[in-house]
């Protein structure tokens, strides 16, 4: 089994493995006025070590597609598959972790009783659990507030605590689902960098939803486009930024060409007459 | 300043209103004794100036509304000038309804979150059992506990049991209520992070259900608590039992003690403030040892 799976991790490796394959996924919702179309034939490849931004009007399914990945929805038509799994077995085998709008931590539980959640529910030994808390809160910079309640910290330091969770057990995968839209603009700016830092030394694939333009451009390799009504992909941008990215980046000609161009899809996916 | 708070906002509005009860109550004293004072003074061919008739209808034996200040001797003299085994004892018969209080809430409350885990993880359970928990209660509660009683007393269960069986009859319901809301209360985000680790459902109940579930538990406990008392004291009414505060009202009435039974009376509501509030603290200190933010009182 621990061959087979280090020679899954080779393949994965040599042959630039697809960490999300979607072949015309839809999802259609049946609701009182008549179905919802939520996602209609989204084809999409996720590479592995990818940053992967979805950018979107409300109602465009970029949200409902992360739920689609993350088995917390089921598809009702066309294929998808997580690490070269179903996304049931996926997450079944523990393949992703996932970041919520709201940080939704416990508040009965210490933020470093909220990363050993995940870790205590996956059977981690007591030692491996205190050595991955420390590693954790280091990587989302809270060392330290690891005795603290989720009420005595910020909103930003709350949701770096919910990425320090997700991070904390082996997951290749993070699924982050506008996790800093509820926060302000420097707060956002300071853990957008933040997390490209993480990102280059975890090295992990990143699938992250939000609805702002120049978050989208600054964070991601790839910026998958959509469009409601039915929610669909309307351009998949490859972006040509380095990988290593200032803030100051933003002013360039470059990254607003880039912003340009995602700005196009959204109008031009977008119908203003409703 | 922090003193001057407290007086202004906690025990000035709460004096005003005992003040005021005592005030009416007096007065109500007065009106209602008085007829009968006016009989006896008839008979005895006695005429009293007004001041010594008012005081008069303040120390009848066996008044039709005793005054305060009778009610607070007598409770006062059974409280803490008698043994605490003496038969005339407030503390002897609080105490005995007190055993049967305990141990129809523990029942209680045990039965309730059973009946709740029960409700939140069979669907089939959800559906049926509900109407069924209300109807129970439904039925006046004086009208079972005889029944009760008899029954189990024809298959020799008798004393404390009996008694005790009331009071979980009693407070399992608010209990069972709270509880299902209180297990049901985690939100949405909260349970999909417990699938996306694929949590079992044992899991998710431990680590997630149980602790959101706490602050319901306290609240409902408290609302449970009094009501077992409740049970206790209306058990002890039909048993014919020899002790307890049920038994001492039910003496009362029997020989016309109106301020043995008012003494009672006042005796069951201090010892029901006193379980609220037992159970009030223990929920702090409980939400406090699971982290929750300190209160801070407005004003």
């Amino acid at each position: 089994m621990a061959s087979q799976q280090a020679g899954f991790d080779r393949h994965m490796a040599e042959n630039n493995f697809s960490v999300v394959s979607a072949r015309k996924l839809g999802l259609t919702f049946e609701t009182g006025d008549g179905p919802v179309h939520a996602l209609s034939d989204v084809d999409l490849e996720v590479k592995k070590g990818d940053f992967v931004s979805f950018i979107g009007p409300s109602g465009c399914g970029k949200t409902t597609f992360l739920r689609v990945i993350a088995d917390l929805e089921g598809a009702t038509a066309g294929e998808i598959t997580v690490n070269g799994m179903t996304p049931e077995n996926a997450r079944k085998s523990r393949s992703y972790g996932y970041v919520f709008q709201a940080p939704a931590l416990y508040p009965w539980r210490t933020i470093e009783k909220n990363i050993a959640l995940p870790l205590e529910i996956m059977n981690y030994t007591a030692a491996e659990r205190k050595e991955r808390i420390e590693r954790t809160l280091d990587l989302v910079n809270l060392a330290g507030f690891g005795k603290k309640y989720p009420w005595q910290l910020s909103g930003g330091m709350q949701q770096r605590a919910s990425i320090a969770r997700a991070l904390a057990f082996d997951a290749d995968l993070l699924l982050m689902d506008e996790p800093f839209g509820a926060l302000d603009e420097i707060v956002r700016d300071h853990l957008n960098e933040q997390l490209l830092k993480l990102w280059a030394r975890t090295q992990k694939t990143i699938c992250f939803v939000t609805h702002s333009i120049p978050e989208a451009v600054y964070l991601s390799t790839k910026i998958v486009v959509m469009s409601p009504r039915p929610g669909r992909v309307t351009d998949v941008i490859e972006s040509t930024l380095p990988k290593e990215r200032p803030l100051e980046i933003r002013e360039t000609p470059e990254f607003l060409a880039i912003a340009h161009r995602v700005r196009e899809g959204l109008r031009a996916g977008h119908s203003y007459e409703e | 300043m922090q003193r001057e708070k407290l007086f202004q906002h906690r025990i000035m509005p709460v004096a005003t209103i005992v003040i005021a009860i005592i005030a009416i109550w007096y007065v109500g004293a007065y009106f209602m004794n008085a007829p009968f004072q006016r009989d006896l003074d008839r008979r005895a061919n006695v005429t009293s100036t007004s001041i010594e008739f008012f005081e008069k209808t303040m120390s009848q034996p066996k008044p039709t509304l005793p005054a305060p200040h009778q009610v607070a001797s007598s409770v006062f003299e059974n409280t803490f000038l008698r043994k605490v085994t003496s038969n005339r004892s407030l503390v002897y018969h609080a105490g005995v309804t007190l055993s049967s209080t305990a141990v129809g809430f523990t029942l209680g409350t045990l039965l309730g979150i059973l009946i709740a885990v029960g409700i939140v993880h069979v669907k089939a359970l959800d559906r049926s059992l509900m109407p069924w928990i209300i109807a129970s209660q439904m039925v006046p509660i004086l009208a079972v506990a005889p029944m009760v009683i008899v029954v189990l007393g024809a298959v020799n269960i008798t004393g404390l049991l009996p008694k005790a069986l009331i009071s979980t009859y009693l407070s399992f319901f608010p209990v069972a209520v709270g509880m299902v809301k209180g297990l049901r209360s985690p939100e949405l985000i909260q349970l999909d992070l417990m699938r996306t680790y694929h949590a079992s459902i044992a899991q998710t109940f431990w680590k997630l259900r149980v602790p959101a579930s706490v602050p319901f538990l306290f609240t409902s406990m408290k609302v449970a608590i009094a009501a077992s008392l409740v049970g206790a004291i209306v058990g002890e009414l039909p048993t014919g039992a020899v002790a307890g505060i049920g038994s001492k009202l039910l003496a009362g009435a029997y020989y016309s003690q109106t301020i043995d039974i008012w003494a009672a009376l006042i005796a069951g509501s201090v010892l029901a403030a006193l379980l609220v509030a037992i159970v009030a603290l223990v929920g702090k200190l409980v939400e406090r040892a699971m982290g929750a933010k300190p209160e801070r009182r407005l004003g």
